[in-house]
């Protein structure tokens, strides 16, 4: 039990980003626009955190990380625009364009880190962000921040309505005179800005460096996370905190002792299984938004 | 069809380009190719050293110091070799309107097993290697048509599954290749002999490149690939499914059986480039430390190749020269993931183009373009994808 109560810290680091990501994810799917980019988006975003952090960490001290989040938010945003073109004003494929973000997101970070670091992967800070009370990260409540704020604008606001009209209904919505392919953009801009705010969250209290793995799948996870969720903030939040404590148990049962006969690979690979087992077990199409997927053409009934 | 031919005009000349899939696909490379090399001018590097390790890749002929050596034309195409097969992978599932980006697992699950079978059966030449090859494209096939069955059975959604199921399938690996006695964390003992693939034929040719017996199982890949797709009655079903699943159910297609079957043939090929690499590349088992990215690149294959067997050989080639020229790049001081970012750069093209074309559709009606169009199967599944 001492064990269980120790590891909630470690369980709420390894969680936040992924709520946060799958927040993101939820708000363009419940506006009609599926970002599988989400991956892609937090590669990008913790390369941008980890890039800013180790520049500015010795002028800006404790404020840096902090700088950080709110640049890798911003190019998060930035790169999402491609998204948002491609599937809202020219109708694409969502999940070729997304792709093809995750595809770029493999190679950009890398690149960049040739050409600024001279190596495959960023020069490492000296600390990240610090713990508060109860060794419990601050990302941990600037995740719980976002799925109030998530709730309170998709439930309690007009613009979380119309939102969730697009993506129901979108010619039944912009015949109420609700501009969709707005509302759209905005809702993947969003996501994307959320996305690399979780990349940052993962650099900033994981590691102390970008490199190709530090993603890992879990912008994938998030994504399962929304379906799992069934496509509410209540839901996505369970899902998330959920896989977040697989993520978490990966690491911890390596370290306990009755659990050591089985190899590391067993418990890498539990998120992934059990993000598949709940995908299997709780997939049904009814749950999904209507529209989720589709583009939009003015005029077409 | 309709008919309404007017005096040419700058936008017929863009429509014949959008209407025709191959056009489109060059222009969307030579696209990817500009914002390459705006991307490197804007580090402040040479593109021309880029193109350089392009041509040099592609002749063997080296520019900066004018030398020659066909060894490279070898490696070019040993290297396309995995990515045609992806590609294939990729393409299959795509004809039958399912979105696979599971290539990269199945690739990673026939790797294992060629390099199982090459270390523990028995060493008798030419069956031996024959074998490894066919054991790892069924070990594939399962593993791909188990998303398939996921995706009939209880309608979950093939692009979370198969995106899972390439991480089981990588963690799966390391595990099972280190019980291997004699394996370290990252090699296993040598391969014998009778299990590779390479030809001394094909070796003295190319002045000594890795280019093995695979490129032919690429070549073959690709025909039936075409055969399949083109003549057969399962070709003709999954292409159906893949255009509209609801009236190909209506024609008594059973779309179900055709998920777990287009999958586990897209398996079956992402499994064979696996056994190439496995078996053709290293002479020793590998224990994976990440992935090899033959799957995720196998669709930007794919998508430029328009998921028909030939497009996927050709676009197979275009990619495998980008792969190729990866070390010739880094050499000459262009960093070797500017391929990466052309290959993420092509996809975006690609769904862009889809979009300028309705986009255009919209504006003036066009010639149906339908016909073999791999794109519009592909179109298709976007709208299945948030059944998750």
């Amino acid at each position: 039990m001492r064990e269980m109560i120790l590891m909630i810290p470690s369980v709420l680091m390894m969680a936040a980003p992924i709520l946060i990501a799958a927040m993101g994810g939820l708000v363009s799917e419940r506006a009609g626009v599926v970002n599988i980019a989400l991956e892609g988006l937090m590669g990008i975003g913790a390369f941008t955190a980890a890039t800013v952090h180790f520049f500015l960490e010795s002028s800006m001290g404790p404020v840096s990380p902090w700088a950080a989040m709110v640049v890798a938010m911003a190019v998060g945003m930035a790169v999402s625009l491609i998204h948002a073109f491609a599937s809202v004003s020219l109708g694409a494929d969502q999940v070729v364009s997304g792709t093809g973000i995750n595809l770029l997101a493999i190679g950009v970070p890398v690149f960049l880190s040739q050409i600024i670091f001279k190596m495959e992967r960023t020069e490492p800070f000296r600390l990240g962000l610090m713990p508060g009370p109860g060794g419990i990260y601050p990302t941990a409540w600037i995740a719980v921040a976002i799925v109030l704020a998530t709730w309170y604008l998709l439930y309690r606001r007009p613009l979380g309505l119309r939102l969730r009209a697009c993506g129901e209904n979108p010619q039944a919505a912009a015949g109420a005179g609700i501009d969709v392919i707005r509302l759209r953009y905005g809702a993947v801009m969003a996501s994307g800005a959320l996305a690399g705010l979780a990349g940052a969250c993962i650099v900033l209290t994981q590691t102390i460096q970008y490199t190709q793995n530090t993603i890992n799948g879990a912008g994938f996870i998030a994504l399962a996370a929304v379906s799992f969720g069934r496509w509410t903030p209540k839901g996505v939040a369970g899902a998330s905190l959920l896989f977040g404590t697989a993520v978490a148990m990966a690491i911890f049962m390596v370290n306990v002792e009755f659990m050591r006969f089985l190899p590391p690979e067993f418990f890498s690979v539990l998120p992934y299984v059990i993000t598949l087992v709940t995908l299997v077990a709780f997939s049904g199409k009814d749950w999904a938004p209507r529209a989720a997927g589709k583009p939009f053409e003015k005029g077409r009934s | 069809m309709e008919k309404n031919r007017k005096k040419p005009q700058a936008s017929d000349l863009l429509a014949a380009f959008i209407a025709s899939d191959g056009r489109m696909s060059i222009l969307v490379v030579l696209l990817g190719l500009l914002c390459g090399t705006l991307i490197v001018l804007a580090v402040g590097r040479n593109p021309g050293n880029m193109f350089a390790a392009l041509l040099q890749a592609m002749t063997g002929w080296d520019a900066t110091r004018g030398v020659w050596n066909i060894r490279y034309v070898g490696e070019w195409l040993a290297v396309s070799t995995p990515l045609v097969l992806c590609g294939l992978s990729m393409a299959f599932a795509a004809r039958a309107g399912l979105f696979n980006i599971g290539a990269e697992g199945q690739y990673i699950i026939g790797l294992t097993i060629a390099q199982f079978a090459a270390l523990y059966l028995p060493k008798v030449p030419g069956l031996h290697a024959f074998l490894a090859i066919v054991l790892a494209g069924l070990g594939a096939a399962a593993w791909g048509g188990l998303v398939g069955w996921l995706k009939a059975r209880w309608n979950a959604s093939e692009v979370v599954a198969t995106i899972m199921l390439n991480y089981v399938a990588y963690y799966l690996s390391r595990w099972a290749t280190m019980q291997i006695p004699g394996a370290n964390t990252y090699k296993t003992p040598s391969l014998p002999q009778s299990a590779q693939l390479d030809l001394p034929f094909l070796k003295d040719l190319t002045n000594g490149s890795t280019l093995n017996a695979g490129f032919f199982i690429a070549i073959a890949s690709v025909l039936a690939f075409w055969w399949i797709m083109e003549k057969t009655r399962l070709g003709f079903a999954l292409r159906a499914t893949g255009f509209n699943r609801d009236a190909a159910l209506a024609s008594g297609i059973r779309a179900n059986r055709s998920a777990v079957t287009s999958m586990a043939i897209a398996g079956a090929f992402a499994g064979l480039a696996g056994a190439v690499v496995a078996l053709g590349s290293f002479g020793y088992g590998r224990v994976l430390g990440g992935f090899d990215n033959y799957g995720f690149n196998g669709i930007a294959v794919a998508l430029v190749g328009n998921s028909t067997g030939l497009g996927v050989g050709l676009s197979g080639l275009l990619f495998g020269l980008l792969t190729g020229a990866q070390p010739l790049m880094q050499s000459r001081g262009i960093p070797k993931e500017i391929t990466l970012i052309i290959s993420g750069l092509v996809v975006v093209f690609v769904s862009l183009r889809a979009g300028l074309r309705m986009v255009l559709a919209w504006k003036r009606p066009l010639p149906a373009t339908a016909g073999a169009d791999g794109a519009t199967a592909v179109a298709d599944t976007g709208s299945e994808a948030p059944d998750a």
